[in-house]
């Protein structure tokens, strides 16, 4: 059994490409062309090259003592808050980029909740020197200002997305029916392992740099390259795919999903899909999702805009089902509360949507000689206000 | 009800000599419970064809005017069990085909087979599902379809390939819907050279089905425009807006102005 992606474009039942006859052209030149253009030897070294020169690869791998010491075991942290731009998003803004200039797209569109993800992809774009339009949610805009003047500051345009609840989902519907509306000179890049294949399959790729990097990097410090644990936030799932990748089918590693609680599992704000969510059609993809019984798609809440996502990505929704993985749901209130402790422990701000991470120590025992390596997948700098606000700083 | 008759209303009308006119509506908007009323005016309007909007909290194909009243509707209480009570003696009163268009979750969510079943109980013709693939629909989904006597309408695009036109062609046992342009609904005034020698060019494939257009026809010009060489024509967003101005009293002026 493997937990990758088949060649029909599933995770187990998950995964496919549910898109409309519009779409199709776009999405099948994707399809064919994109593990050729990947395997590319120039494609490799302008890649690498980027990532290492630009984006400051390899992000360390860093034993975290003090935070090991309180809970009993031997923690290391994936420094992916340490990259250009402030987190994973960038390794697949620059591996889609690249991808785009192969398929000779002059135009780039992109949709963003918090920002992290327009702000990846306007990078990018200055890089490269192309045009670049991100759609994000009128209710985003206005929650996370800083984040788009970065944007505007790069070069980018900000379109809001005034249709539905105005955020992450509809940003990414407006995206689409940006596609639908401009086929053959645009590149859609995606910010997480969701959408129609292959998106989730690409994304996962481009950020699988992460377990790469740590399997070698963990050989040096422990001896191994198996830690006993993988941790890592999923929203859509981007950073926890990367993180996991290279461990997929090797069960000695345990991988554990945490996701966001919101205000409680049952409060009603919330954005745990594997246990609110039933199997269903989002943006493309056939996966777990949070949805009325009448299959409305509804709208999830998190403190973290990251994790403010109504579905998981189809590997996400088949490690869930399979087993696999183990998926931890964690409060507010709880992430707030481990962001605090790592920033007091090891000098190091996360971003909230990491904190839900840190937040599992609280809730599981790991023994003392087991190797937990944590997916830090973003700082903290852009959620300032809200830990601000939350510890009244 | 048999399946023959069911399969008949839209090859029947197909066969009709003259240009059809479909009207595609949100059900549940401008009001819940406008549905049968709309259906039952339409049919009186002349009109060929209906296409009943299952509306959906995201539709991806949509442009602003078909996304806004499909929201409104789900806002009014809109969903798949009050539609179909609201259509249950539909076919007392009406005789055209009727289609059922629909995004795939709700419909999945349903159940197909229990979604299909109930289509044909009511004597719903044929569904329009623009995000369930051709490949998943012909492997997974074909049996039931035929099984409720439903014909299931698949779209191209002037992006689609000639050799995929052929394969939905082979697959298509209706109408194939012609998307006019690159473009979500709603989002044309008037069609230029590159539309007509689309709609030519796909005319000439000699196709076995007849192909209906659909996407930006919203005046009589752009309808002539669009029948020129299909068979007919698909108006969605510009009848939303008349009845957003007009409520339902006068749908009959609107459809008189398309087809004079």
């Amino acid at each position: 059994m493997t937990y990758n992606i088949n060649d029909e474009g599933y995770y187990g039942e998950f995964g496919g490409a549910y898109i409309p006859e519009m779409l199709y052209p776009n999405v099948e030149e994707l399809r064919q062309n994109y593990l050729k253009i990947m395997a590319e030897p120039s494609f490799k070294e302008e890649f690498d090259q980027l990532l290492k020169d630009y984006v400051g690869r390899p992000s360390p791998l860093y034993f975290a003592k003090r935070l090991s010491e309180k809970y009993t075991t031997k923690i290391y942290l994936k420094r992916e808050d340490l990259n250009h731009t402030g987190a994973h998003k960038v390794n697949n803004t620059i591996g889609q980029i690249l991808m785009a200039k192969r398929l000779g797209k002059t135009r780039i569109i992109a949709e963003t909740g918090a920002g992290q993800h327009g702000v990846a992809t306007a990078t990018v774009c200055a890089l490269m020197g192309i045009k670049c339009i991100v759609y994000m949610g009128e209710i985003d805009i206005t929650r996370q200002a800083p984040n788009v003047a970065r944007m505007k500051m790069l070069g980018a345009e900000v379109r809001p997305a005034l249709s539905g609840s105005r955020t992450l989902k509809d940003a990414t519907n407006e995206a689409i029916r940006d596609w639908i509306n401009n086929p053959v000179d645009t590149h859609y890049i995606i910010g997480s392992v969701v959408g129609p294949h292959p998106y989730p399959d690409m994304v996962a790729r481009f950020q699988a740099i992460v377990s790469k990097e740590i399997q070698w990097q963990l050989k040096d410090k422990e001896g191994t390259t198996k830690p006993n644990y993988v941790i890592a936030c999923v929203g859509g799932g981007s950073n926890a795919a990367g993180a996991y990748y290279h461990y997929l089918d090797d069960t000695d590693v345990k991988l554990i999903a945490v996701e966001a609680a919101g205000k409680g599992i049952h409060s009603g704000e919330s954005a745990a899909t594997s246990v609110l969510g039933r199997e269903g059609i989002i943006h493309g993809s056939k996966t777990l999702l949070m949805q009325t019984n009448d299959g409305q798609i509804t709208e999830p809440y998190s403190i973290s805009a990251g994790l403010d996502y109504p579905g998981v990505g189809p590997m996400h929704a088949h490690l869930y089902k399979s087993g696999r993985a183990e998926f931890i749901s964690i409060t507010d209130d709880q992430a707030m509360t481990a962001g605090l402790e790592l920033s007091q422990l090891e000098g190091i701000i996360p971003a909230i949507e990491s904190s839900h991470a840190f937040a599992v120590f609280e809730q599981k025992t790991f023994k003392p000689d087991d190797i937990v390596v944590i997916n830090l997948s973003g700082r903290g700098d852009k959620d300032l206000q809200n830990y601000i606000e939350h510890f009244k700083l | 009800m048999t399946t023959q008759v069911n399969m008949n209303r839209i090859n029947q009308k197909l066969k009709e000599d003259k240009k059809l006119l479909s009207i595609y509506f949100s059900a549940g908007y401008p009001n819940l419970n406008d549905t049968v009323s709309i259906i039952e005016n339409l049919e009186k309007s002349d009109i060929d064809m209906i296409e009943i909007g299952l509306p959906f909290s995201d539709p991806l194909a949509d442009g602003p005017t078909i996304q806004a009243s499909s929201t409104q509707a789900l806002k009014n209480g809109m969903t798949t069990d009050i539609l179909f009570s609201q259509l249950k003696d539909i076919r007392k009163t009406v005789s055209i085909p009727l289609i059922i268009m629909g995004y795939f979750n709700p419909i999945l969510q349903y159940g197909v087979e229990a979604f299909c079943k109930k289509c044909q109980e009511i004597g719903i013709d044929g569904l329009i599902i623009p995000d369930l693939p051709v490949d998943v629909y012909n492997e997974q989904y074909k049996s039931i379809f035929q099984k409720y006597g439903l014909i299931n309408v698949f779209l191209i695009t002037p992006q689609t390939s000639m050799e995929r036109i052929r394969f939905i062609d082979s697959i298509s046992e209706g109408f194939i819907y012609m998307v006019s342009s690159a473009s979500v609904t709603g989002g044309r005034s008037g069609f230029g050279d590159e539309q007509t020698s689309y709609f030519k060019r796909i005319a000439d494939m000699n196709l076995k089905n007849p192909q209906i257009v659909g996407f930006g026809i919203s005046t009589n010009e752009t309808f002539k425009q669009a029948t020129q060489y299909a068979k007919g024509a698909i108006i969605g967003s510009a009848f939303i807006k008349h009845l957003d101005k007009n409520r339902l009293s006068k749908i009959s002026e609107f459809t008189t102005s398309i087809l004079n």
